[in-house]
């Protein structure tokens, strides 16, 4: 049994090793040493915790099961899920987190003795509002992130469910939760506690519903947020250190992450909030006039021959190669391309994929050496001096429409330069629209060549060609 | 008078949030993945007040609907914790330069 203080410093201790985890994360090589540091710090926080209880009864020898079982199931979870998936992976641990702050904040409502919280029925003020802040944004991370979930996952569509009325439901919800925790303070009503969480539940599920899949990297960075936040409202009515630090650590890298999504896709947070991008509505007139425009189409035999008689060539990625799994065939392919003394570069725009950083995963899980990675801003200007553009499922980001159309939807979004190459490879299954539901330009211009196919098959037949 | 202990609770709570603002501008966007799950991992060190609930149990009654909670939440958390260590440890592993080619 440890003394409060000591077992206070320890929490910092730990507080300061997640801090480090972070930071390693500046760069590639210190990242792995980081993630050890966090590692420590969870270590530490969790013996201190046995510790400071000094509780060694039987219940410690189902705490451990319980750990154990959990880890395990979270080991074999970490081993088996392919990097395609991690958008759903995080969106998934989001509600764990959620839901575990919901459980300890209930736990403590129940049983606030054993927090030094006061007596059921007569909990301190300060900490029935903490946890009930606590539990209330924990079940709207829990709810939200399930749907965040389903929707990455194909279960539920990625179309965005709207309603008329929706944004007055939600405010009243919203301050609906505010008016019970107010009452909550004044009769300690075990009912109106289990009431916020319900009501807080329906808010996760209504406020993630009507966005749409385009903006799923906003969405997924906003629940890491909001996790973050709900961590913090618990580790105020523990009084824990740690828990406080992580809390903030976590909520405002969400919404930094947040901030980078929302401005590469030039939308304002509140408007990805409100919801409704992504629908496809009108598509289908504007397509019939566009399909008669004329498009030059070829086949891997022709993309082989431009790419071998280039210097330099440019690979963007967007989420369609994640979908077709053509990371490895892509790999192979430059492989090629670099034994012929050809200069390959990839050109990666933020909000490519379901998540920040979906694409440089898969880049190296595909064993890409991150060094021949670029960011949108690092390589847009080489797109002038470069002979082709390789475009694999991608295709907003490359719409040079957001530089000269005020009136498009997605006008003033930071995009790709692509157009501005010699010539530029498009491999597409179709003409169709992209998530935000408009025409690429780039499909008609003169430099570009359509590769209508799957991705990874594509990939491997225009590999087969370059022999 | 004497100062709230709440008060310095706040004040570590808004310096962190100022530290993680700092610090995770400072992240390279070819990690925001990583970054994003091991956030998840370090933000279920809520586990620390899932295990004072279920330690809350005495000998008689090791499940009631506290600690029960509590053992759920453990549960949930563990999960949550090794899974995002483990796939955090897994992506980083991939990151690798041009010279570590073979």
């Amino acid at each position: 049994m440890i003394s409060a203080n000591l077992a206070a410093i320890f929490y910092l201790v730990s507080g300061i090793l997640f801090i480090l985890a972070l930071r390693g994360l500046s760069s590639p090589d210190t990242s792995r040493q980081g993630n050890y540091f966090g590692i420590a710090g969870m270590i530490i926080a969790i013996v201190v915790t046995f510790l400071s209880i000094g509780n060694f009864s039987t219940s410690l020898v189902y705490v451990i099961i319980f750990l154990v079982i959990g880890g395990a199931i979270g080991a074999f979870i970490a081993f088996k899920i392919p990097m395609t998936a991690m958008p759903e992976l995080v969106a998934g641990f989001h509600s764990l987190v959620g839901l575990a702050a919901v459980f300890v904040a209930i736990a403590a409502f129940l049983n606030p003795a054993a927090f030094n919280l006061g007596n059921v029925g007569d909990i301190k003020l300060a900490s029935l509002i903490e946890m009930s802040i606590g539990a209330a944004v924990g079940a709207i991370t829990f709810s939200g992130s399930i749907i965040a979930f389903l929707k990455l996952r194909g279960v539920m569509s990625g179309a965005p469910i709207t309603f008329s009325g929706q944004h007055i439901l939600n405010l009243i919800l919203g301050i609906g939760i505010f008016v019970l925790i107010f009452y909550l303070c004044k009769t300690q009503s075990t009912n109106i506690f289990w009431t916020v969480i319900i009501i807080s539940f329906l808010v996760g599920v209504l406020l993630i519903i009507p966005i749409g899949g385009a903006d799923m990297p906003v969405v997924i960075s906003m629940l890491n947020s909001y996790s973050g936040w709900a961590a913090a409202g618990i580790g105020f009515t523990l009084e824990n250190t740690a828990l406080i630090i992580t809390g903030a650590l976590v909520g405002s890298s969400g919404a930094i992450l947040s901030y980078i999504m929302c401005k590469a896709m030039n939308r304002s947070f509140v408007s990805v909030i409100l919801g409704g991008f992504g629908a496809d509505n009108s598509t289908d007139n504007k397509k019939e006039k566009k399909d008669q425009k004329p498009v030059k189409s070829g086949n891997a035999e022709d993309a082989a021959f431009l790419m071998k008689n280039a210097s330099s060539v440019i690979i963007v990625p967007g989420y369609g190669m994640a979908v077709a799994q053509a990371q490895h065939a892509l790999r192979e392919m430059v492989d090629k391309l670099k034994k012929n003394d050809i200069k390959v570069t990839y050109a990666i725009h933020p909000v490519a994929g379901r998540m920040p950083g979906h694409m440089n995963v898969l880049l190296a899980e595909a064993n890409v050496p991150y060094d021949e990675v670029f960011e949108l801003e690092d390589i847009n200007n080489d797109f002038a001096n470069s002979d082709v553009a390789f475009v694999i499922g991608a295709n907003d980001v490359t719409n040079p429409v957001a530089k000269t159309d005020p009136k498009s939807p997605i006008f003033g979004m930071p995009v790709l330069d692509v157009e501005k190459c010699k010539s530029v490879l498009f491999v597409k299954r179709s003409l169709s629209p992209g998530y935000a539901g408009i025409d690429n330009e780039l499909f008609y211009k003169d430099n570009t060549l359509m590769l209508f196919a799957d991705a990874k098959k594509m990939t491997e037949d225009i590999v087969k060609n370059l022999d | 008078m004497e100062i709230d202990p709440f008060i310095f609770r706040l004040s570590i709570f808004i310096l962190s949030i100022f530290i993680g603002y700092y610090v995770v501008w400072s992240v390279t966007p070819s990690l925001h993945t990583p970054l994003m799950s091991v956030t998840n991992a370090i933000s279920s060190v809520i586990i620390v007040g899932a295990i004072i609930a279920a330690l809350a149990g005495n000998s008689e009654s090791i499940f009631n609907t506290s600690s029960i909670f509590g053992f759920i939440a453990i549960i949930l958390a563990a999960i949550n914790i090794f899974g995002g260590f483990l796939v955090t440890q897994r992506m980083l592993q991939m990151y690798k330069k041009k010279k570590d080619k073979k």
